[in-house]
């Protein structure tokens, strides 16, 4: 007990949770008459409310991105190695603030809480929720907290996307857009591995159509067999096999189907691990929000025009071995910001590891990153 | 301070117009002519340390290789397209500078005339690669790979139908002398240009 928190960390945290009874309209023509969003907040808010960040979570993030639970907790929060105390998003200076998205696992209302109108939990009848849909949610979220506008919002891959929606959904609202490894819209191959995933949830005999709650099982092989192929699409190739080249656990061949490399032992344990702490359901309505998001689909296909009413300031950051979301993917939001002529830089970091880069202290990115965050510090009030 | 040459661009800027500097290095000249020229710029760099400068600068930076191509910018997109110091150092300055021409209504092209008295001198008499102010690296680590002269550079120009409308020859510290006008293959060590798309 009483074990030493790191003295960068933000240390220890509490998520609080927001009740909210004016209905949410969402993009599939249902409505969520009451909801709740948990966050968590991280330094002061100043005076005048404009030192405020908003992190947007990726797809198996949630609102516990900094700090600590409980000194005992074995890891910090999912963004811990920019968010704290001298970090780039500098806690001393800002007001940290991260929602975990609607429909989510284990904070805010989701496929897992109780539906008032039936008592028992949603499961498959909570409505389809698109990133345009959080984005309204954390706007309610803004007005509750009384925060006049985001200084910054900011947030990788899944929560990349959340950022564009914000400068182009409540321009005046946020004055910088940080879109890290992300990507305009899913490519036919994304949504390829998205739907994959789906029919191994969709298929486990213990999925139940949605409705596992009520047997008290949960869809273990599918979600595990879903974790175990976004693993694969997070990592490159070059990271794979410099971690786990052809290594064999046991040193020599079986001539069987058991685990004998140790990558498949590795993926088994993502797998295993992911559920138990990752709801099934959940993972189908993060990989649709993934699907469906295309800012650019309202304007055939034209995504500086989908730009257009932006005001916000943009920082781009795409990652050389990432393949998921390549850099060729945040180019082309780099390129409709400038024929849009908005304001934006854009640094392609270089880097092994792949799509999860983004959680990392890569040299160039974090003093990207600080050098950004620094002027930002110097817009707003103490 | 901004350096001579800089100084003498900034000068045929245009307030408010909408530039792209490609190879911006750390940034110093579109800070510059966003502070007091007001200009919209956009700078191509692909160093990650100027990048970073850059950011910390408030300047628009893009991390593109000039190599990879332009192809992504519109024709006509920008007022000014400028390129100070990086002609010599990309694969294909000739199609570079034809894509400038598209991109641009206007462009702007400096580089390290190889044609100045002193790398001829020394080529012709030390039998040496020069080694100056304004050309600072050895043979084997320069990232010069195609280097000219005020000759080959107007020569291009020619054949590829281009309007040379400002010419302007310096000395290593950026100063223009009399002679340098009279003479710039000879006595101009770095040369600046203004270039448009001749009008057919």
């Amino acid at each position: 007990m009483d074990k030493q928190l790191p003295a960068e960390s933000v240390g220890l945290v509490q998520p609080q949770t927001l009740h909210i009874e004016d209905p949410l309209p969402l993009d599939c023509g249902k409505q969520l008459d009451s909801y709740n969003l948990v966050y968590e907040t991280y330094g002061e808010l100043n005076a005048d409310a404009s030192n405020a960040i908003l992190i947007c979570h990726a797809l198996s993030g949630d609102h516990h991105a900094a700090g600590y639970h409980s000194a005992d907790d074995a890891k910090p929060g999912w963004w811990e190695t920019a968010i704290g105390p001298a970090k780039p998003f500098d806690t001393n200076k800002f007001c940290v603030i991260c929602p975990a998205n609607l429909g989510g696992h284990n904070g805010s209302t989701g496929p897992g809480s109780i539906n008032p109108k039936t008592e028992r939990q949603y499961g498959p009848d909570f409505p389809v929720v698109t990133v345009r849909d959080w984005v309204r949610s954390q706007e309610v979220l803004r007005q509750k907290l009384g925060i006049s506008r985001w200084a910054v919002v900011a947030g990788g891959s899944l929560g990349g996307m959340q950022v564009m929606q914000w400068a182009i959904d409540y321009p005046d609202k946020i004055g910088h857009a940080l879109v890290i490894a992300a990507a305009p819209k899913l490519s036919a191959q994304n949504i390829a591995f998205n739907e994959i995933a789906r029919q191994a949830i969709i298929n486990d005999t213990d999925f139940h159509g949605g409705r596992y709650y009520d047997h008290d099982v949960v869809p273990r092989l599918g979600l595990m067999l879903a974790r175990m192929l976004g693993h694969i699409t997070y990592l490159s190739d070059e990271a794979m096999r410099a971690k786990f080249g052809r290594d064999l656990r046991e040193g020599r061949i079986n001539y069987g189907f058991d685990v004998e490399f140790q990558v498949e032992s590795y993926l088994r344990h993502q797998g295993a691990s992911f559920v138990d702490r990752f709801d099934a359901n959940t993972y189908l309505l993060m990989t649709k929000a993934l699907d469906y998001f295309d800012p650019a689909a309202e304007h055939d296909g034209d995504l500086a025009q989908a730009f257009k009413p932006a005001s916000a300031k943009f920082l781009v950051v795409s990652f050389t071995s990432d393949w998921r979301f390549s850099p060729p993917r945040s180019r082309e939001i780099v390129d409709a910001l400038v024929d849009a002529g908005k304001t934006v830089s854009y640094a392609e970091i270089e880097s092994d590891l792949g799509h999860n880069d983004f959680l990392m202290t890569l040299p160039h990115y974090v003093r990207t990153l600080s050098a950004y965050m620094s002027r930002v510090a110097d817009e707003v009030n103490p | 301070m901004l350096r001579a040459d800089l100084k003498i661009i900034s000068d045929w800027m245009p307030a408010g117009a909408r530039v792209l500097d490609l190879g911006c290095g750390d940034g110093t000249l579109l800070a510059h002519l966003q502070a007091e020229h007001r200009v919209q710029g956009y700078g191509l760099e692909i160093d990650p340390d100027n990048v970073v400068e850059c950011v910390a600068r408030g300047v628009n930076v893009l991390q593109l290789d000039l190599d990879a191509g332009l192809t992504q910018f519109e024709d006509n997109s920008f007022d000014f397209v400028l390129m100070t110091g990086a002609l010599q150092e990309v694969q294909r300055p000739d199609q570079l500078i034809d894509e400038m021409l598209r991109i641009g209504r206007e462009s702007v092209v400096t580089f390290p005339n190889f044609g100045h008295w002193k790398p001829r001198f020394t080529l012709a008499l030390k039998g040496t690669m020069p080694v100056s102010r304004a050309l600072p690296n050895r043979w084997y680590d320069t990232p010069n790979i195609h280097l000219c002269t005020v000759h080959d550079f107007e020569n291009l120009c020619r054949n590829q139908h281009i309007d040379i409308t400002r010419r302007h020859l310096v000395n290593h510290a950026h100063r223009s002398t009399w002679g340098m006008r009279m003479l710039p293959n000879l006595l101009g060590e770095i040369a600046l240009y203004q270039l448009r798309r001749r009008s057919r």
